[in-house]
């Protein structure tokens, strides 16, 4: 028996060790979308405020961000204000209003300001189905061409938008490379 | 154990299927007897066997989520209407990804969790006949000493004898 084999047992507690020490830091909650680099599905819903009835067609055109909330949901109230100032800065943003009553939602929208272009009033939670949302607030990037491209859980503000302004200014910048096309 | 007896009896004969999820009963009577019975299993056995996307370790059947009850809503629309297995999960993992699987799809990224423990079986029994084999040789070298062997051996025990008596 050669000396070093003696060490085999050391070295895969070891690496044993690592991996599950990696696995301390890693984010259970964080699934890889499964929507990601597809389309945005198909949907045909009425907007909260004015009952014109949407589709995905609506969506291209402009890079927007998807942004799925509900009056029923806690962590919404945190990102509104700073969803609000992205909507100055220019930002598209698009809501889809989740299983929630529509008076509370108009009403929550007058008195904290109103970042969307226009929700869409998804009561039976049907697109969010589609789009795979597991709770609220989940936002959505999508390109020009109407492809979503990136799915952010949970909130966004100012601690957590660095990222994710690179991935909403790479995809205005490849957007105005198709419009120059 | 009688009643239920009969409750089984009953449902075999009616037109309509019962599944009992989660505390909730479920009715299947979409379509002929035997196929309502198919379904009813069916989507027990889905229930028990997709996960909830939003509390993650519980399937759909247990979890109070309100995702995971929507989910249950969808599953027993799509069985009760006589979606078969294979759609139906095609269509949560469309939407959830390979995560809602509490069975996973066989495919190259998950060959090691299903052929690893049978992969360290067969490492493991590997090591098992070498060690086994080494031992056998060793075994075999000590008992056929060479002469000169056998000779240096008596010589060294004739000396100790001698030392003990010092």
């Amino acid at each position: 028996m050669k000396r070093w084999t003696l060490f085999i047992p050391f070295i895969m507690f070891t690496l044993l060790g690592l991996l599950l020490w990696r696995g301390l830091y890693l984010d259970p909650k964080e699934i890889p979308s499964a929507l990601v680099d597809k389309p945005f599905p198909e949907f045909s819903l009425p907007t909260l405020i004015g009952e014109e009835l949407k589709t995905q067609s609506s969506l291209q055109g402009q890079v927007t961000l998807v942004n799925v909330w509900g009056t029923w949901c806690i962590s919404c109230k945190v990102e509104h204000p700073f969803l609000v100032e992205l909507a100055q800065q220019g930002v598209r943003i698009i809501g889809v209003n989740y299983k929630d009553d529509n008076d509370a939602a108009i009403k929550w929208l007058k008195d904290l300001g109103n970042p969307y272009e226009y929700s869409v009033d998804d009561v039976d939670g049907t697109l969010s189905m589609d789009l795979g949302v597991t709770g609220a607030p989940e936002t959505f990037f999508v390109d020009v061409n109407g492809v979503i491209r990136h799915k952010h859980q949970g909130v966004i503000t100012q601690g957590t938008w660095a990222p994710l302004e690179k991935i909403w200014l790479s995809l205005v910048e490849e957007s105005k490379q198709v419009v120059s096309q | 154990m009688m009643k239920y007896g009969l409750l089984l009896i009953a449902l075999l004969f009616s037109q309509c299927s019962l599944a009992i999820v989660g505390g909730h009963e479920y009715v299947f009577d979409d379509g002929t007897p035997l196929e309502n019975e198919t379904r009813a299993q069916l989507f027990e056995k889905l229930a028990v066997e997709l996960r909830c996307p939003k509390c993650q370790n519980q399937n759909l059947a247990d979890s109070n989520a309100m995702i995971a009850g929507d989910l249950r809503r969808e599953l027993y629309q799509q069985v009760k209407s006589g979606s078969d297995g294979d759609s139906i999960i095609d269509f949560m993992v469309d939407r959830y990804g390979e995560f809602v699987l509490y069975r996973p799809q066989v495919n190259a990224m998950t060959y090691v969790l299903w052929f690893g423990p049978v992969g360290l079986l067969v490492v493991g029994l590997i090591c098992l006949v070498f060690i086994v084999r080494k031992r056998k040789q060793s075994e075999t070298v000590s008992q056929n000493l060479s002469i000169d062997q056998q000779k240096r051996i008596n010589e060294l025990l004739e000396k100790d004898k001698g030392d003990d008596h010092v």
